[in-house]
């Protein structure tokens, strides 16, 4: 905690800053305390919460699925290698259901999404103040355990999957196809400004909405739990445990509607107009 | 809620696993599953194939039964002809070994007969002759004498 009896905004507050490392205004390296200094440091500070939590939760990820993958058999499965498996053949059947060209990319690509972000998301189900006080304990002032709720986060993932699209739109189609797609249509070559920017609109809204879509899902989720906190005792548990069986739902559905509109916007790449 | 360096941190850690994903988790995964499938469609296949094959062994069976069948009525029909065509044989042979016996026992009497004749009429001449000589009282000369005597035997 910042303060020892801090009022509901600063608890609020608090409990939405990340831990920043990064230059101070007078040039010392540091973290960051309080939102301000944080906004001070500019692009080159690092949350070293978010990058954190993430790196962890997908190292877990891949260290879990390839045990799995190291014992796999095509004999009868058991334990992890049903789930793993279970896991694969979900998410290959929603790229084969969408996606229809053959690309060894998206498949391990929109797997990765699904856990990953599901297990970004899965730790807002984690008591709110559980974490924030066993770090503040070893002297970590700020420390705000899920990953996606950082904007930086999801915009760090759907920027990447807005580099794939442009990536497979140009090497389906080539530059000459890419860049007609974008300037001759839906109006015609006498209007190759006006279709630009309208489709310039549409192709950077897909990264936009859907870096945003699951942040703010994720950031509105967090906050009402962070509400919840601030009531009186009693009352947290009459709320907090309907909002986290909702949120058990909300957690597994933007993760894999990230998937789903990654797979979608990939095999648009792919598709001639 | 600042955008910092984190946003790249974060597309970098990303990349990383996705590749990594790519490399070391989807492969064998995938081939395993692919593997299994194949399997079950083999054994599925090997299953069908089976009840056909059982099905026309079946069929084979029966059919053998049956032709079996046929040739035992065959054989027996065969036999049962064979046994009645013996018998008729075996009754001819009899029929006609009863003829003949009954020939050849006709023919003797006969020859019997004829030789009991044959006989009387030799002992008739020479009963003639005996008569002739005690009537005659004289010895008649044999040889001049047989042919009538030989001529009045065979009118008997």
């Amino acid at each position: 905690m910042a303060s020892e009896n801090p009022t509901a905004s600063e608890y609020i507050q608090h409990h939405l800053q990340n831990l920043t490392f990064g230059q101070h205004p007078d040039g010392s390296w540091g973290i960051a305390h309080g939102a301000k200094e944080a906004a001070d440091m500019g692009f080159w500070a690092i949350h070293l919460d978010t990058m954190g939590f993430s790196i962890g939760l997908g190292i877990l990820f891949l260290w879990l699925f390839r045990k799995a993958a190291k014992k796999v058999s095509a004999d009868t499965p058991s334990g992890l290698q049903n789930f793993v498996e279970l896991m694969v053949e979900f998410v290959d059947g929603s790229v084969k259901e969408t996606f229809h060209g053959k690309n060894k990319v998206i498949a391990p690509l929109a797997l990765t999404i699904f856990v990953w972000v599901f297990l970004m998301n899965t730790m807002d189900l984690v008591p709110v103040d559980f974490l924030p006080t066993i770090a503040a304990m070893l002297g970590i002032p700020y420390f705000k355990v899920v990953p996606t709720t950082d904007l930086n986060a999801t915009l760090g993932m759907s920027l990447s999957v807005f580099v794939l699209i442009i990536y497979y739109s140009i090497k389906a189609k080539g530059v000459s196809g890419f860049v007609g797609e974008l300037t001759l249509q839906p109006f015609g070559k006498w209007m190759i400004p006006f279709n630009l920017l309208l489709e310039g609109v549409g192709l950077l809204a897909k990264p936009v909405s859907l870096a945003l879509r699951l942040f703010g899902n994720l950031y509105a989720g967090e906050l009402i739990f962070i509400l919840i906190a601030i009531l009186p005792w009693g009352l947290q548990w009459a709320l907090s445990v309907p909002w986290a069986i909702f949120h058990i739902l909300v957690i597994v559905l933007q993760a894999f509607i990230f998937m789903m509109l990654t797979i979608v916007y990939l095999s648009m790449a792919h598709e001639e107009h | 809620m600042n955008l910092n360096l984190t946003l790249i941190g974060q597309a970098i850690s990303f990349a990383i696993f996705v590749w990594f994903c790519m490399k070391y988790v989807w492969p064998p995964v995938i081939a395993a599953l692919e593997e299994r499938s194949k399997k079950i469609a083999d054994g599925l296949e090997a299953a069908n194939r089976a009840s056909r094959d059982l099905e026309t062994a079946q069929e084979q069976a029966a059919q053998t039964l049956r032709e079996s069948k046929e040739q035992a009525a065959e054989i027996i029909e065969q036999a049962n002809k064979r046994a009645n065509q013996m018998i008729d044989e075996a009754k001819e042979q009899v029929i006609a070994d009863g003829k003949r016996l009954r020939e050849a026992a006709q023919a003797e009497i006969e020859q019997d007969v004829v030789r009991a004749k044959e006989a009387l009429r030799a002992q008739v001449s020479v009963l003639a002759y005996a008569g002739a000589e005690r009537i005659l009282g004289a010895t008649i000369d044999e040889k001049a004498h047989s042919e009538i005597v030989e001529q009045l035997a065979k009118e008997l």
